[in-house]
């Protein structure tokens, strides 16, 4: 058996194609754990949370993955810990932490029992182990957010975290843990280092006794977070979308009939909605049509630039079986009603009708429109 | 409770980019081809559901325009699942077992081409601790896949084995996009290589479900679901083992994979390492005929390829060539949602 294939189709017309954004500031709230572990961030201490079973999990979440019991006893725990495993990424994609090549890896922070994932700025593959030693390099600017962590980096001491003032990488100036990868990394990556050294005494926090208790409370805390989001598309519209854009750069509107019901579609989107098969047979339509509903658009939209109020309208073109949407202008607001005669207004350039004005004509009957509803 | 059973099946040839055809124009002949394999007419279906995703597509309810592929006035009984279609085919299997209908039309698609799909995939991770960081799907299967090798569970070479002999099954299977075997090539994200990872790509699959007599009427040699079940993994990928696959395991045994051997398993592994993963999950023994479709690691298009592995076992049940077939869908990072079906034919009758 063969459906028929998804491409392939020699006759198919040159495709149509434009870029499509899709972008997005997601806004959203925190509760009261994640709430102190990103303020925590703010402020260079990482927080985890304590399930009842006596696991501490970092990142920290608000109900227990096992047992989906309510927690929220917070520990702090320390900025330096142990890969648990790594990926190198050779290829960083726009967003990611490094723009450096780097090793996505999951750290296990001394104290916690659990994996954060984050990046390793690391000089190549070859420095990078499971087990090995790394540390939180604070992002210079930080307002609360998982990429307060700019990146972890390698950390030489063995008894990093385990002690205070074991710690060679706290030296002023001597600094064997970043001496050691400093060659392969970009400039970028060093203008960040030198945006925010280390503080003697306060970078690796979080011991071998333990993570210690912490109330959570901080100044001005974190209450939610915004997550830009954009994706690049390239957006094709299809075989019966592509005719009805073609025929459209004619000004010549054009519906498509189902084989079967005989009914004619605009625009088109190459299947009968009732009868599930394709269409295909093209019918010109319009270019006048009827009013068949509409409604007063009063709060005018970001970017738009048509004044308030404006109708908008389903108008059923002469010979369509599917009404369109479209404005309707050349007559005040008011006086749009049902069954009015529209014909389309193209303007100079324009790819579609601008908008829809009044043909003059009497009113349509009703019964003539009733279907189309 | 009645038995229900797949009775029929279909794809598309799954390729790059589709770029000529709408969503539904890609999805219609698939419809079509899996309803005459029955005889049933789109008004004959009591109910219809659908996975996909509106983030390959890029647009919102993107969905609803395919719904014009399976003639949905009269008003049908629909529903959708923003997921794999193998969920879909789950819903459609209860609504089957309660005896609210007799047949189901499951259909799923998904063109990856118009996007970048491992940019679009780190859209479904956690908003506050991951996505900020664009882990991409490739990234953090890579961290399972090394996860393995340090545990000694795998190696290089044993992935690209399997990367070999997946595509290599292939080459008998005319809608795989990727037939015949191939390069392994450099990393992508190390451990995992060009040959580790599944084809970006376009398709759609579909599949009619009916229950009790109405199966044997449709169909020489119902496909039927003996079991069924779905489970999830802790979102956070550093609470897991990720070596492991609990989720697997358990829905496996709920749907009664270990009741009795199977001969086949379809398994919805994207990348190679997942292989390693699921066949310990499930314990599958070398005497276990593993996606002789090829897998996803030949053809993937998103939210379909899972739907796929239950098509394939079940197609393999209807042309004889499986008494008792394991399928295997998975959805979101490091097989983190996990669906197990059983499916048995009848003894064939002469």
């Amino acid at each position: 058996m063969s459906a028929t294939p998804a491409s392939g189709a020699p006759s198919a017309p040159e495709v149509l194609r434009a870029p499509l954004v899709v972008e997005f500031p997601f806004t959203r709230s925190v509760g009261p754990v994640q709430s102190a572990f990103l303020t925590g961030l703010r402020e260079r201490t990482v927080l985890g949370v304590r399930t009842t079973g006596g696991r501490v999990l970092v990142p920290p979440v608000e109900y227990d993955p096992d047992t989906s019991e309510e927690i929220g006893e917070l520990v702090e725990v320390g900025t330096a810990g142990t890969v648990t495993t790594w990926a190198w990424n050779p290829e960083p994609r726009r967003g990611q932490p490094l723009e450096t090549p780097f090793a996505w890896v999951l750290v296990r922070l001394d104290g916690a029992d659990t994996g954060l994932l984050h990046a390793l700025d690391a000089p190549g593959p070859e420095a990078v182990r499971t087990g090995m030693r790394v540390r939180v390099r604070w992002a210079a600017e930080r307002g609360g957010s998982i990429t307060d962590i700019a990146c972890f980096e390698p950390y030489a001491d063995g008894d990093a975290g385990r002690g205070e003032g074991a710690d060679p990488c706290r030296g002023e100036g001597a600094d064997p843990c970043r001496d050691e990868v400093a060659d392969a990394r970009s400039d970028a990556g060093r203008a960040e280092r030198r945006a925010e050294p280390v503080t003697p005494g306060a970078a690796e926090r979080g011991t071998a006794a333990g993570p210690r208790p912490h109330s959570g409370a901080f100044d001005d805390p974190v209450t939610g977070v915004v997550a830009p989001a954009r994706l690049d598309y390239t957006y094709t519209p299809g075989r019966a979308q592509t005719r009805f854009i073609n025929a459209l750069a004619g000004r010549r509107t054009t519906g498509e009939r189902c084989p079967s019901c005989r009914k004619v579609y605009v625009p088109p989107r190459g299947a009968c909605p009732t009868c599930g098969i394709a269409t295909s047979e093209q019918v010109e339509v319009g270019p006048r049509g009827t009013v068949t509903t509409f409604c007063i658009v009063n709060i005018k939209a970001k970017n738009l630039d048509i004044d308030v109020p404006y109708v908008y309208a389903h108008i059923a073109l002469d010979g369509a079986d599917l009404p369109l949407h479209g404005r309707i202008a050349g007559i005040p607001y008011d006086r749009v009603r049902m069954g009015l005669r529209v014909e389309p207004v193209w303007t100079q350039g324009g790819r579609h009708p601008d908008h829809y004005r009044p043909t003059g004509e009497p009113d349509a009957d009703y019964d003539t429109y009733r279907e189309l509803l | 409770m009645r038995d229900v059973a797949i009775v029929a099946f279909s794809q598309t040839d799954h390729v790059r980019r589709s770029e000529e055809v709408s969503e539904v124009e890609m999805l219609m002949p698939v419809l079509h081809d899996v309803l005459e394999r029955t005889g049933l007419r789109t008004g004959d279906i009591g109910f219809t559901c659908s996975g996909s995703c509106d983030y390959l597509a890029g647009r919102a309810f993107s969905f609803t325009m395919a719904l014009d592929g399976v003639g949905a006035w009269p008003p049908i009984p629909e529903s959708h699942v923003e997921m794999d279609g193998a969920w879909a085919l789950y819903e459609a299997w209860v609504k089957l077992l309660t005896g609210e209908a007799d047949t189901a039309l499951v259909y799923a698609y998904g063109k990856s081409s118009p996007g970048s799909v491992r940019d679009v995939l780190t859209r479904q991770l956690d908003p506050y601790y991951l996505a900020p960081l664009w882990p991409d799907s490739v990234a953090l299967a890579a961290l399972q896949a090394q996860a393995l090798i340090d545990a000694g569970e795998t190696d290089e070479p044993a992935l690209a084995a399997i990367a070999a002999r997946s595509r290599t099954a292939a080459e008998g299977n005319p809608h795989a996009q990727l037939r015949g075997p191939r390069p392994q090539g450099g990393y992508v994200v190390r451990p995992l290589r060009t040959g580790d990872c599944p084809p970006v790509g376009d398709g759609a699959a579909a599949v009619v479900l009916a229950a009790g007599d109405r199966a044997r009427e449709l169909c020489p040699r119902p496909a039927w679901i003996r079991g069924m079940d779905h489970r999830v993994e802790p979102h956070a990928l550093g609470v897991r083992d990720l070596t492991d696959s609990p989720s697997t395991r358990l829905a496996a045994e709920r749907a009664g994979a270990f009741a009795r051997p199977v001969d086949t398993a379809e398994l919805h592994a994207p990348f190679t390492s997942q292989e390693v993963v699921l066949r310990k999950a499930l314990r599958l023994g070398g005497s276990v005929t593993v996606n002789p479709s090829g897998g996803p690691l030949a053809a993937n298009p998103v939210m379909a390829a899972g739907l796929i592995r239950v098509g394939e076992a079940a197609a393999a049940v209807h042309r004889g060539a499986s008494d008792r077939a394991l399928a295997h869908a998975t959805s979101g990072p490091c097989l983190q949602q996990n669906l197990v079906a059983v499916l048995e034919g009848e003894p064939h009758v002469r």
